[in-house]
């Protein structure tokens, strides 16, 4: 089978196909199905390839679809959720935190919700507070779900499969800023999603970089401009946030001796402390040559102002910036 | 509040023995040691919770047999029941091993949910017994979702939840009565009006006494009836199950009934709350659903006060046995704790 080049939409896509095509348990539910020019290129022509008793369009119930697609993993089924945007899934937080994440402990194990909640982050163009949020951090807080930010395209593919086939509860995060990237993919892998683990997508030797999704991205593009500076990034991408592994992380900076988180959420109380904390307290005492730094939003909710909107969202500069700023102390 | 329940919720009427003509002998003698068996289970753990031998909250449903034990006559072990916090009697009518019950809600690695979900959160999937949690209205959706995924595997199975009078009160309750009925779902939403939310009589929280006017809204089918006479809840809920293993689509059934203990473990919660007094209490106790079979049967002279005197002694014997074993059971591992939190 020869390797095929994709973007990261349309991996998503090709991962749907392949599910759809090799489980019959598989199906897909969530609002805008049937005209899926919510979720760009991720989607496309889905119910027309499937059907639509597998590709469900539902009315405007965030909560009970995301309810009835954990009971039907129940019964057997493997279910994929699609919320477009994250904010809009905050209605269903009963189903994913209090039942998804509960059922199988609650039952001695018995139960297997072996649901996947495919939520988009969809940021930028002005729209605001309530079209915007990166919310991982707060998944990665409740156990019992699995919670994947893929950041590269054979990831966006592979991870969704792998979450799919797996039967505890995935909350996949894919982020509509990753869209654009391209790559040449093998033929589909089947992949464990238990034993994925932090990759260390760029190797160097001055700096580890710590992050996920699109802040994957940011600091993948950070490391390729500060190359002709001589300064080598190590980036390190998180991809499976809950359970969180940090042994991949922990060699990566006893290497570099230097470490900057990027997370594309809230800076307090986020997922980047959470990576300093579990690091910190494993390394020796004297292994950093600086402070471990970090780079997230403000805490405050996304402004619709282009203005104030560019000086929010953090860019590539910030990321060379800040690690210059490191190692210049 | 519009008391369109009418006499329903009086609890002055429906004393008599119910209506229990061309019904099968064994069926109803069966009905009634089920019934019976539920009782003296909660009873038991009443006081296993007055005494301090159950460390948690019990919510018990002595008074609402009926409809459990009705309904169940009509469901089949690949069917696919949901329940809430008070679902002691949803299960055992399913599967009558109130060993397993006594051993879950005494934290034993022998109960139902291996010891690790107390008297909230039960789980028999073998017997069609999906799981039960406290979040009121918390497995409703996914009920609906149960029965979606029936229709997909071309099963005549059915999807069912339990809720409450209160639970109505919940949005995602209205999401999933839509969503049932715009996918056709086979879905029984089973509504135990018993008038109470917690220390609340419905008449401060809703506008009529009546849940079955959300399945008008739906257009869901639906039938209200007195939920504690086990034949009528049983013929009702048959009529609607058989339409919906038929592929006619999702049905509501709402049951009128009350219960005897207040809301969580094992007093009569006369003091919390408005509208719940002990003559209530007493006058609704003149509504019991095993009384009213059982002098059903003895008028029919099918059953008699000396065969329910022994039935009575056995099941004493039986419930105690039970109880001291699992009082002796083992506790789960101290690596329970954190082996379960994944599969």
């Amino acid at each position: 089978m020869k390797s095929q080049k994709y973007n990261y939409g349309t991996a998503i896509l090709a991962a749907f196909e392949y599910l759809l095509e090799n489980y019959p348990e598989v199906f897909v539910i969530g609002q805008g199905l049937w005209s899926p020019w919510y979720v760009g290129n991720s989607m496309t022509d889905l119910d027309k390839k499937f059907g639509i008793e597998r590709v469900i369009d539902t009315p405007v119930s965030e909560s009970a679809c995301t309810g009835a697609a954990i009971g039907a993993s129940l019964a057997g089924m493997k279910p994929i959720v699609v919320h477009p945007r994250m904010d809009f899934m905050l209605y269903a937080m009963d189903a994913v935190v209090n039942q998804a994440a509960k059922w199988s402990h609650m039952f001695g194990g018995q139960a297997h919700p072996g649901v996947t909640i495919r939520s988009i982050i969809n940021r930028g163009g002005e729209q605001g507070a309530q079209h915007s949020q990166a919310l991982h951090a707060w998944f990665a807080h409740v156990p019992g779900l699995r919670v994947v930010m893929p950041s590269t395209v054979a990831d966006a593919r592979d991870l969704l499969i792998a979450s799919v086939l797996c039967n505890d509860p995935v909350m996949y995060i894919d982020d509509r800023w990753l869209y654009e990237q391209e790559d040449e993919l093998p033929p589909v892998t089947e992949l464990d999603l238990t034993s994925q683990r932090p990759v260390v997508s760029l190797k160097g030797s001055d700096i580890t970089i710590v992050a996920s999704g699109h802040a994957s991205l940011l600091a993948r593009e950070a490391a390729g401009q500060l190359g002709s500076e001589k300064i080598s990034v190590e980036v390190v991408d998180v991809r499976v946030l809950n359970p969180f592994h940090t042994e991949e992380i922990m060699e990566s900076v006893k290497k570099t001796k230097n470490l900057l988180v990027v997370d594309s959420g809230w800076i307090s109380g986020g997922f980047s402390a959470e990576i300093i904390a579990k690091i910190v307290e494993q390394l020796p005492v004297g292994c950093l040559s600086n402070p471990p730094a970090r780079i997230a939003l403000p805490d405050a909710p996304a402004p619709t102002s282009r203005v104030l909107e560019k000086a929010y969202y953090t860019s590539t500069n910030d990321v060379v910036e800040a690690i210059k700023k490191i190692l210049d102390n | 509040m519009k008391n369109d329940l009418k006499q329903l919720s009086n609890p002055e009427k429906y004393h008599d023995p119910i209506s229990i003509n061309n019904q099968d002998i064994s069926a109803l003698k069966n009905m009634l040691s089920t019934m019976l068996l539920i009782r003296k289970t909660e009873q038991q753990l009443a006081f296993g919770r007055k005494n301090g031998l159950i460390g948690g909250p019990v919510h018990l449903g002595a008074g609402q047999e009926a409809i459990a034990v009705g309904i169940s006559q009509n469901l089949k072990k690949t069917d696919r029941v949901f329940g809430a916090h008070r679902s002691h009697s949803h299960l055992l009518a399913l599967n009558l091993d109130f060993y397993k019950l006594f051993a879950e809600v005494l934290g034993k690695k022998t109960g139902f949910s291996k010891g690790m979900g107390g008297s909230m959160h039960l789980y028999d999937q073998p017997n069609g017994f999906y799981g039960s949690v406290p979040i009121v209205a918390g497995t409703v959706s996914l009920a609906v979702g149960a029965a979606m995924a029936a229709k997909m595997q071309k099963t005549d199975d059915i999807g069912l939840v339990y809720i409450g009078d209160g639970a109505v009160e919940e949005g995602v309750v209205h999401e999933s009565f839509n969503l049932a009925k715009i996918q056709q779902a086979p879905m029984l939403f089973v509504i135990e009006n018993n008038l109470f939310a917690s220390h609340m009589h419905i008449s401060l929280r809703q506008p009529s006494d009546m849940i079955s006017r959300f399945a008008i809204a739906n257009d869901i089918p639906y039938k209200l009836v007195d939920g504690n006479d086990v034949v009528a809840v049983a013929k009702a809920s048959k009529e609607l199950i058989d339409d919906m293993r038929a592929g006619k689509g999702p049905a509501l059934i709402e049951l009128v009934t009350y219960r005897w203990y207040g809301h969580v473990d094992w007093r009569d919660d006369v003091d919390v709350g408005v509208a719940r007094s002990l003559d209530d209490i007493e006058s609704w106790k003149l509504r019991d659903p095993i009384m009213r079979l059982s002098k059903s049967m003895i008028k029919a002279k099918m059953w008699s006060m000396e065969q329910e005197n022994d039935l009575n002694n056995m099941l004493d014997k039986e419930i105690q046995t039970a109880w001291e074993k699992a009082i002796n059971d083992p506790y789960p591992s101290s690596d329970a704790t954190l082996k379960y939190v994944y599969s």
